[in-house]
């Protein structure tokens, strides 16, 4: 009984100092943002801006910006925790470490997944995607940032800190993340051509609880691997 | 039990392979001397696609194998984690290449095929995507190998990339698949042909088991060397250059000068 009160005692405490850490930098919050409205901002530029266009690879063009700004962004949230001691604190924990990890990808989510949810759906407006593709664009973010946050949280324990980590990461999962791409774009892009949009989502969110129930142990494993190498 | 310690062992598997790497050479080379003409001229022509089919001789063991690599990757990355053999490590860097070569090969023979088939090098198929994919998650798991010092620790970080990925193959293949028929492009649709006849698929079988007789030999041709390299700074390896065993050795005529450079002895436990 003791066992458990400690246990949802270490989770709350580690949820509760991320969010402090980040609360306590703001601008950090700020750049994933920043990234993807550049990154989309640089299609219409490189290829036309025919609305017509746009429109049509808007699912990819923003799927692939969340992509891209995603990753990089989860990075620093590993990094920190190894530099100063913090993933040695996890280790050491009574908790379950998957727990844990559990309890870093909401933060994650939280931290980076969130503000990009927030800002796609307008840049699908700006693209000229039709309402309904806005709509869905916006559930297969709720649903599909998470599943990139928690394999995020796996692959940057595996390489945070390497030389030339930085690349390795979208290098390592950018591939693992092709399914994620093809039913959370495929959706968006069903519902813009009037298509029923339900069978992709339904399978992105099948992605999510697959992710929820494994990729807390992969990051596990993966971090434990680091405390014994360090 | 005694024979499996003096293969598990880095000075039996040595002399194991070595024993034995002559003998399987010359299994594979008879078997590519006769398997290649039998595919390349004695196998019928096929009546639609006429002589050019013949590269599915080639094609179809490799992106097999292909699959097989990642598996075999997936298995020893787990024997690394659970049991911590160093014979699964060993020969999981020695596989990786190996795999990646082969689905190289399966990309440039489908595309290569798909030049008089489909009038084109490449096509967003579903199956040549997903073998793209695999290419790229197979150059992922040799980078992190790479950027890792310490061979144990590298070792390890692979086999749970291996694990994750190995859980993800059946969804980016089924994903792809679905992306495809969503997407209804001109759709080249896969020659629905009824089963092979044994006249081709006899070959065909005989040359998936010379090529993974050749993957096999050359696997455990590289899984010696990069033991010996890990082993660089042990006795028994000092030992065998020194009797010019091994090339590299001082009384090696091959190749003399400095032994081989140990990778290992800067990393860290």
């Amino acid at each position: 009984m003791r066992g458990e009160i400690s246990t949802a005692r270490e989770v709350l405490a580690l949820l509760r100092r991320d969010l402090a850490v980040l609360g306590a930098r703001p601008a950090d919050l700020a750049q994933p943002w920043v990234l993807f409205l550049i990154v989309c901002t640089l299609f219409p530029l490189g290829a036309s801006p025919s609305p017509a266009l746009l429109a049509e690879i808007a699912p990819a063009v923003i799927w692939v910006g969340v992509l891209l700004t995603l990753l990089p962004a989860v990075e620093p949230l590993v990094r920190a925790d190894l530099q100063d001691g913090t993933a040695d604190r996890l280790l050491l924990s009574p908790a379950p470490l998957p727990l844990l990890m559990l309890a870093k990808a909401m933060v994650a989510c939280l931290a980076v997944a969130l503000p990009l949810m927030l800002i796609a759906p307008v840049a699908g407006w700006l693209f000229g995607l039709p309402w309904p593709a806005v709509t869905v664009l916006a559930l297969c973010l709720l649903l599909g940032a998470p599943t990139l946050c928690l394999l995020g949280l796996a692959g940057a324990a595996l390489v945070v800190g390497l030389p030339r980590g930085g690349l390795l990461l979208p290098l390592l999962l950018l591939p693992l993340l092709v399914p994620v791409l093809i039913f959370a774009a495929g959706a968006v892009r069903a519902a813009a051509h009037g298509f029923p949009a339900e069978p992709a989502i339904r399978m992105l969110a099948a992605l999510a609880l697959l992710a929820l129930s494994l990729a807390p142990f992969a990051a596990a494993a993966a971090l434990r691997l680091r405390g014994q190498a360090g | 039990m005694h024979l499996m310690h003096a293969i598990l062992s880095p000075k039996g598997f040595n002399r194991f392979v070595s024993r034995w790497i002559g003998a399987l050479w010359a299994v594979t080379l008879l078997m590519l001397v006769i398997g290649l003409p039998w595919a390349l001229v004695v196998a019928p022509t096929d009546y639609q696609q006429g002589e050019s089919y013949r590269i599915i001789f080639l094609h179809v063991p490799s992106a097999w194998l292909s699959l097989m690599g990642y598996t075999m990757l997936a298995g020893l990355g787990f024997v690394v984690l659970v049991w911590r053999v160093k014979l699964a490590e060993v020969m999981a860097e020695a596989i990786a290449p190996v795999g990646a070569a082969f689905t190289l090969l399966a990309l440039v023979t489908g595309s290569l095929w798909g030049r008089p088939m489909w009038g084109t090098y490449w096509v967003w198929d579903a199956r040549l995507t997903s073998e793209l994919v695999l290419l790229f998650l197979y150059l992922g798991w040799m980078a992190l190998s790479q950027a890792i010092e310490d061979r144990r620790a590298a070792a390890k970080a692979c086999g749970v990339l291996a694990l994750i990925g190995v859980v993800d193959i059946p969804i980016v293949h089924f994903s792809v698949e679905w992306w495809n028929t969503l997407h209804q492009g001109p759709t080249i649709t896969r020659l629905d042909r009824p089963a092979m006849h044994l006249s081709m698929l006899a070959p065909l079988l005989w040359m998936y088991f010379a090529l993974f007789t050749y993957a096999a030999t050359v696997s455990l041709m590289r899984a010696r060397d990069i033991w010996l390299e890990r082993e660089a700074n042990h006795p028994w390896v000092a030992e065998l250059m020194r009797t010019g065993a091994v090339p590299g050795g001082p009384d090696s005529p091959a190749r003399p000068g400095p032994p081989i450079a140990p990778r290992d002895l800067t990393a860290g436990a």
